[in-house]
């Protein structure tokens, strides 16, 4: 008896869907070990991290703010990876936007203007093209690695983050701690009820509409797909590799920085030296549990997002270290990967064949 | 798995009488719903080049594999010298005395022979000694190599000298040879003939696959015929006709193609001046000052043995690469070798490439979706602003699936699950739906089944006599006779005038695949 894995003819659609199902399903089950090991009773643990956030309006509120910014950053991701272009420092760009986006609240902070608000999100999104633009270009010119090129860049950003919030911007009286001045009302993303929903939420919703039909009903969306799955082809087709590079980092570059802005000018209201809890790097998880679809990525944001309120949750109440969603995401991860298998494979059950026996 | 029947197929009784080496009996293996072997039974003797005939498909690989060790089989038994045996791994195999020659060469570019061969035998063989081997090896039986050269640098034939003389130092009882005299000019199959009959005066048995059958009637001594993974007939190929071997094959006779009268003669709408371009990698090929001119109403072939350029010149013919000098490619009167495919496809210009999967099509797209690959450009309506219509998309699916005959197993499947012959239909059809002024096609029918061989042969002819330029680049000698009205011949870059079909004998291209007009002397593997 062994198990061997037989190649289908074409994807299964069944197994497309069910994947990320089967592979929720295992990160719960070894979720619910992890937690017995660590001496904790597993149902109530699983509780307080899964089904506790969603009972309380602030908290659920609270899932919206964290979502938004993932699902923003995971469709432009989406459109990098199925154009097999491999982006990896959205976290850098998220910072670069949020940098590029604050310039006007904190330069000139008295520049209060229905304008202000969206030139500051212009020039986020403009600032995460320009953090993007900088793997792109040297994928194109030097054919340089852009996962390695791109995941250095994220470091670079953060530390000028620091280093302008110590020194040239932090705020004059602000007691020496290392943050820059308050955003004045006109450079604050309105909140959408009376918590800390902003506007930015809204922003996540319109990425997700418009990526789903300009990948499902347009050329270019077409384009993308020929490009990541067989580049001959797409070559063949006369699409331009370059170009591709180009606009899959311009993208999902831009929508990172818009999600930095967001982040920036709806929730924190000034910079600090750390402004996001790794949104750029889970977003990739969220990007390919939900498969890559912009439809499948909002769910998965949300699901993401429950992810770090579950570990707050977990740390306050159960007193285990907020390392737990950093391991329950990097598993989900492990198991979406894996189980993606099953979209092209089946698994056979084989018996063994028998050298004397003519019968199987 | 049904119980195995032991009644010779017809025609098993006229055989050599050598002894008996291996037997397979009532070999089944199946794959998924695919029965690749169904109660195969097979016996190879000392002495004797034995056939292994069928279609692509018809379950040969899957058969040699498992008599290699590469696959185990579902069902039935292996006998050696007539004592059972199980082959778990082409490593059992050697031990037994069977060696194999690939049709794909696994060799390493950037080693010398020597090395090459070093790496398949068992360790510990000083290099020095190993070539001195193989320097006798390989005069003895007159298949001259020297173990210091680099592969890279050597021809396709002498590579696959080295694949043979690597078997050889094996000391093989039996030898399986994996169609190897298609990468092989004419003089080339012959030198290979010539150490094929000293094997086998030796008293090791050949099992030969192939699908050219002139060949084989002149070399084998008996024959297996396979179709749909069974053995439908055992027979002495030089009793037959290639006709009736094809037809054994194939289940059904093949259709001559219809020529048709040529149209008058009109102007040329596919040029080729001067082309040169420099090779695009290491292993790629120049092309060196090629000169064509394909006219409305012809099909014009070139010929020539893989990796002499033919990929590169596709490459530059659609556009994918760029020509330096955009007036070395004149498409209907205008200049274009600085246009990208695109723009040459809105020139009317159809391309059809040798990889069906990955370059002629997206394995994991649709049809439908594979049709806006090629025609997104050429104004058939299926962009309009930037939108796809996929609608429009699936009705054209239909029309190519029903005007070539594409045969699938539920509507609008993936290319990926068509079979070969059935995807290169498709992929065919997807041009000739648009009637293209100009039609370039690599390797039309490589990897085809006879019967939709004959169909896209015949489309590219009548392709041609309604005014069109149809131009073939072919390894098969077979193809281009059936085509083509004139034939050039690519050698390591360098192309020959082309010349009239009916005024070239087999012999001249063969000379002309090894190099003999290339000047400058090159041409030493042509003796």
């Amino acid at each position: 008896m062994r198990l061997e894995l037989e190649k289908r003819a074409e994807h299964s659609r069944t197994m497309a869907v069910l994947s990320p199902l089967l592979a929720l399903l295992l990160t719960l089950v070894s979720g619910a070990i992890m937690f017995a090991l660590l001496g904790q009773d597993p149902v109530r643990a699983l509780y307080t991290f899964f089904i506790e956030p969603l009972t309380a309006s602030w908290s659920l509120q609270e899932l919206v703010v964290k979502a938004a910014p993932l699902i923003l950053i995971a469709v432009g991701l989406a459109v990098c990876y199925l154009s097999n272009t491999w982006n990896i420092g959205a976290e850098g760009q998220f910072t670069f936007g949020a940098i590029a986006g604050s310039l006007l609240p904190i330069m000139v902070p008295g520049f209060e203007t229905p304008l202000t608000l969206p030139l500051m999100l212009l020039m986020g999104i403009a600032g995460g093209m320009l953090w993007g633009a900088i793997p792109a270009f040297l994928k194109i010119r030097f054919g340089a690695n852009e996962i390695l090129t791109s995941l250095m860049l994220v470091y670079v950003a953060q530390l000028f983050l620091d280093w302008l919030v110590r020194g040239p911007w932090r705020d004059p009286e602000g007691f020496n701690f290392p943050e820059s001045r308050l955003f004045s009302d006109a450079a604050i993303l309105q909140p959408l009820a009376d918590g800390r929903m902003h506007v930015g939420a809204l922003f996540a919703l319109l990425a997700v509409i418009a990526m789903s039909v300009i990948l499902m009903k347009t050329l270019k969306g077409f384009e993308v797909r020929v490009l990541g799955q067989a580049p001959r082809a797409g070559q063949f087709a006369g699409f331009s590799r370059n170009k591709m590079v180009l606009f899959a980092f311009l993208l999902s570059g831009g929508l990172a920085g818009l999600a930095g802005i967001s982040e920036v000018s709806g929730s924190i209201n000034q910079l600090t030296p750390v402004i996001s809890p790794g949104y750029g790097f889970t977003a990739i998880i969220v990007a390919f549990l939900g498969r890559l679809n912009p439809i499948g990525i909002f769910i998965a944001g949300f699901l993401l997002a429950l992810s770090y309120l579950g570990g707050e949750a977990a740390q306050v109440s159960l007193g285990l270290s907020d390392k737990t969603t950093r391991v329950f995401q990097g598993m989900l991860l492990f198991y979406v990967l894996a189980c993606d298998t099953l979209i092209l494979y089946r698994i056979r059950l084989t018996r063994t064949f028998a050298p004397s026996g003519k019968e199987a | 798995m049904q119980d195995h029947e032991t009644n010779p197929p017809p025609g098993a009784e006229t055989r050599r009488s050598g002894e008996v080496l291996l037997e397979a009996r009532g070999i089944t293996k199946q794959f998924g719903d695919v029965r690749a072997n169904d109660d195969v039974s097979l016996v190879l003797r000392a002495g004797e080049i034995h056939a292994l005939l069928g279609e692509n498909g018809a379950g040969k690989s899957t058969l040699v594999k498992i008599l290699y060790g590469a696959l185990e089989p579902n069902a039935g038994t292996l006998h050696w010298r007539g004592a059972p045996v199980r082959i778990s791994s082409p490593a059992e195999a050697r031990a037994l005395g069977i060696g194999m020659v690939f049709q794909h060469f696994s060799l390493f570019e950037a080693l010398t022979v020597a090395e090459n061969i070093a790496l398949a035998l068992p360790g510990g063989t000083p290099l020095r000694d190993l070539a001195k081997r193989i320097r006798s090896v390989s005069q003895d039986y007159g298949l001259a190599l020297d173990p210091d050269a680099i592969v890279a640098d050597l021809p396709v034939g002498i590579r696959q000298r080295i694949e043979i003389v690597r078997c050889l130092l094996q000391e093989p009882k039996l030898i399986i040879m994996d169609e190897p005299t298609s990468v092989l000019t004419p003089q080339e199959a012959d030198q290979l003939f010539l150490t094929l009959e000293r094997l086998t005066a030796e008293g090791c048995a050949i099992l030969y696959i192939s699908h050219r059958l002139e060949e084989v009637k002149r070399i084998c001594h008996h024959a297996t015929i396979m179709r749909h993974g069974k053995v439908v007939m055992e027979c002495d190929p030089a009793q037959e006709t290639a006709g009736s071997l094809a037809r054994l094959m194939v289940g059904s006779a093949v259709h001559d193609l219809k020529r048709g009268a040529q149209v008058a003669e009109s102007a040329p709408r596919l040029e080729l001046r001067g082309l040169s371009a420099p090779p695009d990698g290491p292993f790629s090929v120049a092309l060196q000052d090629i000169d064509l001119s394909v006219k409305g109403g012809e099909v014009v072939a070139i010929a020539g043995i893989a990796g002499n350029g033919q990929g590169e010149l596709f490459d530059l013919l659609s556009g994918e690469r760029r020509a330096q000098d955009s007036g070395a490619i004149v498409i209907d009167g205008t200049a274009s070798g600085h246009l990208g495919i695109t723009h040459r496809r809105r020139q009317g210009c159809g391309f059809v490439p040798e990889e069906r999967l990955g370059h002629g099509a997206v394995p994991g797209l649709r049809l439908s979706e594979n049709i806006v690959l090629t025609r997104h450009g050429t104004g058939d309506g299926l962009v309009r602003g930037g939108m796809l219509d996929m609608g429009l998309a699936r009705r054209m699916e239909q029309r190519i699936k029903s005007n070539f005959d594409v045969r699938m197993s539920h509507d609008d499947p993936e290319a990926r699950a068509l079979s070969g012959g059935n995807l290169q239909k498709f992929v065919i059809g997807r041009e000739l739906d648009r009637t293209p002024g100009v039609l370039v096609v690599n390797q039309p029918t490589w990897g085809v089944d006879a019967g939709a061989a004959a169909l896209i042969r015949q489309e590219l002819i009548d392709l041609s006599r309604q005014g069109s330029a149809v131009l073939v680049i072919s390894q098969d000698l077979d193809e281009i006779f059936e085509v083509a009205d004139r034939i050039a011949v690519i050698s390591r870059g360098h192309l020959s005038p082309a010349e009239p079909a009916v005024q070239l004998t087999r012999e001249r291209i063969g000379l002309l695949m090894g190099g003999l007009e290339e000047g400058q002397g090159k041409a030493h593997h042509a003796a």
